[in-house]
């Protein structure tokens, strides 16, 4: 519903090219701070409808807050390969990898993904600025950094119906685009670059062009996905997917260790449940070493899912004569878990996740209580009194649909 | 045909019910057999593409009071159940609307043009009903208690759930009282003022059952469908992605996942029943399976007056089977369209299109329509209860394009003169009409028509009369009185004959609480 009511603000933070139609679409005028630019928080006045636009239909967000670097020069490779720790040796062409990179103490900076564009141009997205760390690594290398973040905006567009909507419009078919591949097409004259890539865990784009294009985009996107049910959708709906796919978020889940303070804030990949993205066979990399002592030793904590169960939940507020009550969008707030009486861990972020039907969390643990299927108590605080529910560690993704990763027959 | 004739259960009805307990059956270690008669498993939670590319959820359209306990124990979100929120109320007038949301200061805002007073009343109904929701629910979720010869354990259940009244606020006690007997015109009389939103909160009252707004009992039936709001798992009412039919699939693979059987155009034609016991069962085309136990998920009329000989059963059983009330009420118009319905009231595409459209404009309305019914008319003026799932599930219908499924009250069984095509499409007719008074393009753009009467959803469904909760929810057959006394806990006079459907408590609708609860029932007594 419409009910003709106009709304101006005016702000001091920066506004996404695409704000001319989020500001009219926000019926909520419910925005978030992301990166200095004003980000809608939810669309509608409650964010259900988006959070199954993910999942069964094709949401469409807004994502240019996100940094962006260009490396570009005979050197570009063997810098990244050198920055990251996932092995940019073997990224080919059109190929995208995410990463964390690492100080070299081994602990992490940040996360994002690694765009080959062309032999010897890449581009890195980051969630914080990264300008200052990247040319102090670069020093004597034959390349060129340019901040991508003003000059190219993208917007996401994740969704099983995701597909359809942009093969009604690319010039190009995207049946062949493959999991964290990209490829250049055209949207009618303007031209555009789409990564198979997300922050959902779904099958989902990301659609990235110039800023002048980007109304046009914004338009046919919304007129030609109209039938599959495109639905312009916000940041709570988005934590929710991203916390169901298992997907870090800084400055929530983990801290940079630029910004650190102290050593216990810290964490290292391993620590945040991506080993598997460190290359020990590289050569050399930012952060090695330490990496490889942490690896011999055995890291201090893991980072897993948590699975709070359900009957003794509903039994705490059973006892206080209410029905459950849970948070309907994604928290935020470092909650304890425990073994017998000590605490060996907290989680991070968690939400009650719609299409699983089960409350989930992410959490850091230490080690010695993290295997899967081991029983931990997460504190809840029914009535403002503090009780301890069961909450069983599991693997992340907590959702990971075929669809994902496959491609049409 | 399946190879293995002989199974520790065999289950005769494919049905979402059916499903559940064999699933749980099949958990539980037993090998099972899944008779189902028609070609497609789901029973009258059934998904069809009727009209090529528009799939409709032909009987059952939304999914109520899905127990979550049922969801986690049968893992029904990994096999498929993907349930969609249905997030507004909609009640078109002739001059005016009313909308009620998800979100309380919209819906207090939409309330509060036509009466201020209700608006405040209603943000504190909402929290009543689910405080009243609670105080049922240990019912809903207790095993019925044979109250003539109570066992052991029923002497246990009895004496929880008399703790649990003596828990009961005063609150609590009175509005539980009330519902028990009061008219749901007369309950909500005591609540609001503005007539449309008493018609329409009444309407779930009457939902499957042949009685009026105005008629006592009807409260009941109106808890009976609040309980959705409450239970366990956040806004359990919804619309299930690929329609109804999907539900009963995710049900189905959880149950061939536990190793489960199934078998679709199979249909039984009787119990085989020695000396007092079940110990199998005898297709229409005379393959015999034998097995230990025998569940029947049919409605009980079927399942014991077609599926067995009454020479069976005790006479006086029978007598209460044969008065076991079924009368079916409720029909079912199903549409393709070429775009969507455009609301007089509130012109346009928008958010009112994703949740329930209720044709309901006053008490009057709905008791006149009630009156066609009690003398063998169907409803000049029906009753809609109205979705657009294509609007929240745009796969189930092709791009741009939609589907409707209409709800219809009331529409007798026993119409005078008898169900014939004729009268059928005269009753999709007035279906249109009704609908057509507040959208009136609607009749330009339907592409396809289905119209289900009670007739058809019995030759269809088996559901006896066309009633869809296999028996209504009048309080004297509910609880230990459902379907009969002394038979409400999933046992039968026959000896290792189990019986599982919406005619057993807690009742109807997408629950899978029946199924759950008899094969509970089942595996403690084996």
């Amino acid at each position: 519903m419409s009910y003709g009511n106009q709304f101006t603000a005016h702000t001091q933070l920066k506004l996404s090219p695409f704000f001319e139609r989020t500001s009219e679409l926000n019926e909520s005028q419910e925005w978030r701070r992301w990166s200095g630019y004003l980000a809608a928080t939810n669309y509608e006045l409650t964010h259900e409808n988006e959070y199954f636009a993910i999942r069964t239909k094709a949401a469409l967000l807004d994502i240019t807050p996100l940094y962006k670097y260009i490396i570009e020069g005979p050197d570009a490779e063997r810098f990244l390969d050198r920055m990251v720790t996932r092995n940019i040796g073997i990224c080919k062409v059109g190929q995208v990898m995410y990463t964390p990179w690492c100080d070299e103490e081994g602990k992490q900076i940040d996360d994002g993904t690694v765009q080959r564009l062309a032999d010897q141009k890449f581009r890195i997205t980051s969630a914080e600025p990264n300008l200052e760390w990247i040319e102090t690594n670069a020093i004597g290398m034959d390349l060129t950094i340019t901040d991508d973040s003003k000059t190219t905006v993208a917007l996401a567009l994740q969704g099983p119906n995701s597909r359809a909507i942009l093969n009604s419009i690319a010039s190009d078919t995207l049946d062949n685009l493959k999991f964290f591949w990209m490829m250049e097409t055209r949207f009618g004259d303007i031209p555009v670059s789409i990564s198979r890539t997300g922050y959902t865990g779904d099958l989902g784009y990301e659609i990235w062009m110039d800023p002048k294009d980007a109304l046009s985009v914004w338009d046919l996107l919304m007129d030609k996905g109209k039938p599959f049910g495109i639905t312009p959708t916000g940041l709570q709906a988005l934590d929710m997917a991203r916390i169901e796919a298992g997907l870090i978020l800084l400055d929530v889940d983990y801290i940079s260790s630029r910004h650190a303070i102290v050593e216990t804030r810290k964490s290292s990949p391993y620590e945040l449940g991506l080993g598997w993205a460190v290359k020990m066979k590289k050569k050399d990399f930012i952060g090695k070493k330490a990496l490889e002592a942490e690896l011999a030793r055995g890291s201090e904590w893991e980072f897993v899912g948590i699975d709070i169960q359900w009957i003794e939940l509903e039994n705490h507020y059973r006892k206080v004569g209410l029905p459950p009550r849970l948070p309907s969008t994604a928290w935020r707030t470092s909650t304890p878990l425990y073994k017998g009486n000590v605490q060996v861990g907290y989680a991070t972020s968690g939400c009650w996740s719609p299409i699983l039907k089960r409350y989930i969390a992410l959490a850091h643990v230490k080690s010695d209580f993290a295997q899967s299927g081991s029983t931990l108590d997460f504190e809840l605080k029914v009535e403002h009194y503090r009780k301890l529910t069961p909450a069983t560690v599991v693997k992340t993704p907590f959702f990971d649909p075929e669809r994902k990763r496959s491609c049409p027959q | 045909m399946s190879a293995v004739k002989n199974y520790d259960a065999i289950v005769i009805g494919g049905g979402h019910n059916g499903l559940t307990a064999a699933a749980y059956l099949a958990r539980g270690g037993k090998k099972v057999l899944v008779l189902e008669r028609r070609y497609i498993l789901g029973g009258a939670a059934v998904t069809e593409e009727i009209f090529p590319g528009f799939k409709f959820s032909v009987c059952s359209y939304v999914v109520s009071l899905m127990k979550p306990i049922v969801m986690r124990e049968l893992m029904l979100p990994k096999f498929g159940l993907e349930l969609l929120p249905l997030e507004s109320t909609f009640t078109p007038l002739d001059n005016d609307y009313l909308i009620r949301t998800a979100d309380p200061d919209e819906t207090y805002r939409e309330i509060a043009r036509h009466s201020l007073r209700d608006a405040e009343a209603y943000m504190r109904f909402g929290p009543l009903m689910g405080q009243i929701g609670m105080a049922v629910r240990p019912i809903l979720e207790t095993i019925a208690p044979n109250a003539i010869r109570p066992s052991l354990s029923d002497l246990f259940a009895g004496k929880k759930l008399l703790n649990h009244f003596k828990s009961l606020t005063s609150v609590q006690f009175e509005y539980l009282t009330k519902l028990m007997a009061m008219s749901s015109a007369d309950f909500l009389d005591e609540w609001f003022e503005f007539e449309p939103l008493k018609a329409t909160i009444s309407a779930s009252g009457i939902t499957g059952t042949l009685m009026g707004p105005r008629s006592p009992g009807s409260a009941y039936v109106m808890l009976h469908h609040y309980m959705g709001d409450i239970d366990g798992s956040f806004r359990a009412w919804g619309f299930q992605r690929g329609g109804t039919g999907a539900v009963s699939m995710a049900i189905a693979r959880s149950a061939q996942h536990f190793g489960t059987d199934i078998m679709t155009e199979a249909p039984v034609e009787k119990v085989i029943v020695n000396n007092g016991k079940a110990v199998g069962v005898a297709l229409e085309n005379g393959d015999e399976y034998t097995s230990e136990i025998v569940i029947s998920g049919l409605d009980p009329k079927l399942t014991f007056l077609k599926m067995l000989d009454e020479s069976d059963l005790p006479s006086d059983f029978v007598t209460d089977i044969k008065n076991f009330r079924i009368r079916g009420s409720s029909g079912k118009v199903n549409l393709a369209l070429d775009g969507l319905p455009d609301f007089t009231c509130l012109p346009g595409e928008g958010r009112h299109l994703r949740g329930a459209i209720i044709i309901s404009p006053s008490y009057d309305y709905l008791e006149r329509a009630y009156d066609d019914a009690k003398y063998g008319n169907f409803s000049q003026e029906p009753y809609l209860d109205i979705i657009l799932p294509s609007v929240l599930d745009p796969d189930m219908a092709p791009p741009g394009k939609h589907v409707m499924s209409c709800f219809v009250q009331y529409v007798p069984y026993n119409i005078k003169g008898g169900w014939d095509d004729q009268k059928r499409e005269a009753f999709g007719d007035a279906v249109i009409n009704a609908l057509a008074r507040f959208a009136p393009n609607i009749k330009d753009i339907i592409l396809h028509r289905q119209v289900l009467t009670p007739a058809d959803l019995e030759s269809t469904f088996g559901l006896t009369e066309g009633n869809i909760f296999h028996g209504e929810l009048t309080l004297q057959q509910l609880f230990s009185l459902r379907p009969a006394v002394k038979w409400a806990d999933y046992s039968t006079p026959i000896k290792n004959y189990y019986q599982c459907g919406s005619g057993t408590h807690p009742g109807g609708g997408i629950t899978g609480s029946p199924g759950e609860m008899a094969a509970k029932k089942i595996l403690k007594d084996w």
